[in-house]
């Protein structure tokens, strides 16, 4: 049975040790195993960086492709190299996947690029070495399991609040577990990154995982971070972290249809969205 | 889903539910033929027709279909690579009704003339659920080894399976049986925490009343070893 955040946030410290156990029981591995493929999962997951941010090559439909490439070319004009890096770690992340390249779900293709964005980014600005990133990389799917108690982790089922929203709760956790968070910092982190994702829907333009994915998962792998920095300085969710994903959960079933991946709504509806997707059509 | 679940699977691109979870959908129906498939017939439900064709849907079944993993680098090329592996696909619409949007029914033909039909969804994040095998409903998401054993209904059979399987040192984690009607044909899925024994498997099939059984192995990541 997947943990609740409430449980989480009373585990001893570290949160991820708790976590871990849980599962292991639950599934017969062994915690070095579970550890050492998550090691592995890291690094996937920064092999896909440094193909993202090498490459400019467009994605099937030409829609993406050279934005992680473009940002960190460019010039750092705001002197904001925590941020740019995180934004760029993302979309590097989502262009390979819109690319058909290798990437780690996490917890979906479509929100590939957010925890490692913020985590992976985090840890070279700082210059951590991987090993210090795979309990945090436990915690973040433990929230992942929490929320997905309530709700399935897909646009399709509940939005992007659902998607994006929940990589970024995972994110969150993991890094204000790397800084040294407690477990209630932790799990107060994901709760701020997820009730300021509420209400996200998910319209990807002509059903690809493109427009607005690469981006979104930029913004959110920072959005992400901020959430660790204010759990860090002790600041909290003022609706206890459950609630929130019981929100979450309940906006999502109200979602139309429209709104949860069918491209019948939002950013796929607009007059460019459409005549891109025509576009689409008339090539295959 | 599992801590593994979560982050992952390790994966081609660009979406867990239409291509990774296609892509399990795949090899498990291979898996339930017992055979590479010569000839698939594949319905495509709902959202995996309308917008598998971004997501690389089509590639993802065909890929599962030929034993590529979901991380294999020549998922992008299944549907070129399939005629020369000698898999015939043919893809159609269809409406399977009140069944969640990324769904496929599958009908295999392997060159022994085998065949099976599979319905499956794909649920999010990489997981599926077979619900139909043969016209039997089922729910399995292959994420522990899943022996099924087809036999005409009969009184003790689901007991001395269970025994067998006891004796055999592995733990059944879900069991459930659909039967056409009464003395008709059934079908028995029995998740388990681990594989059975090559020895206990052999022995089952030799059973008289046992028309048909597989032994599935786990598609997912977190699954038991």
């Amino acid at each position: 049975m997947s943990p609740t955040l409430q449980q989480l946030m009373d585990a001893p410290a570290p949160a991820s040790q708790w976590v871990l156990e849980q599962d292991c029981q639950d599934s017969g591995l062994s915690e070095a195993v579970v550890r050492q493929s998550m090691l592995e999962r890291i690094g996937e997951m920064r092999r896909s960086i440094e193909r993202g941010l090498a490459s400019a090559a467009p994605s099937t439909t030409g829609m993406v492709g050279w934005n992680a490439k473009g940002l960190w070319d460019a010039p750092d004009r705001l002197n904001a190299p925590l941020m740019r890096r995180v934004q760029a770690y993302a979309m590097a992340v989502n262009e390979e996947n819109a690319r058909m390249g290798r990437i780690v779900a996490a917890p979906t293709a479509g929100s590939a690029g957010t925890i490692p964005g913020a985590l992976i980014g985090v840890a070279d600005h700082l210059q951590i070495p991987d090993e210090q990133l795979v309990m945090p990389m436990v915690l973040a799917a433990g929230v992942g399991q929490a929320i997905s108690r309530q709700m399935f982790i897909s646009g399709a089922a509940g939005g992007c609040q659902a998607e994006i929203g929940s990589s970024a709760a995972m994110a969150a956790a993991a890094v204000t577990e790397l800084l040294g968070g407690t477990p209630r910092a932790c799990v107060h982190a994901a709760s701020l990154a997820l009730m300021n994702t509420i209400g996200l829907v998910c319209d990807p333009v002509g059903g690809y995982v493109e427009v607005p994915c690469v981006s979104r998962n930029a913004f959110f792998a920072v959005h992400a971070v901020s959430a660790a920095q204010l759990a860090l300085a002790q600041l909290e969710s003022f609706i206890p972290p459950d609630e929130v994903v019981t929100a979450m959960a309940q906006v999502g079933r109200m979602m139309p249809l429209q709104l949860r991946e069918t491209a019948e709504g939002g950013l796929a509806q607009t007059p460019t969205g459409l005549r891109v997707t025509a576009e689409m059509e008339s090539r295959r | 889903m599992s801590l593994l679940d979560m982050i992952g699977p390790v994966m081609i691109g660009p979406s867990s539910s239409h291509t990774a979870g296609a892509c399990r959908i795949g090899l498990l129906a291979r898996a339930l033929l017992g055979t590479a498939p010569l000839k698939a017939v594949i319905g495509l439900h709902a959202s995996f027709a309308k917008t598998g064709r971004g997501h690389g849907t089509q590639l993802a079944l065909v890929a599962g279909l030929l034993n590529f993993p979901p991380d294999d680098p020549r998922l992008p090329d299944a549907l070129t690579l399939a005629p020369t592996l000698g898999l015939d696909v043919e893809f159609n619409e269809i409406d399977l009704g009140d069944v969640h949007p990324n769904t496929a029914r599958l009908e295999l033909e392997g060159a022994g003339g085998e065949r099976v039909s599979m319905t499956a969804s794909s649920t999010g994040g990489g997981v599926v659920e077979v619900i139909r095998v043969d016209g039997f409903r089922v729910s399995f998401a292959g994420n522990s080894p899943t022996l099924l054993l087809r036999y005409p209904d009969a009184l003790g059979v689901i007991a001395r399976v269970a025994s067998l399987i006891a004796a055999d040192g592995v733990n059944i984690a879900a069991l459930g049986c659909t039967r056409q009607k009464r003395g008709g044909d059934a079908l028995l899925v029995i998740e388990l925490d681990s594989p059975l024994s090559e020895e206990a498997l052999a022995f089952l099939s030799r059973w008289q009343e046992v028309q048909w059984l597989r032994l599935l192995p786990s598609v997912m990541d977190g699954g038991a070893a």
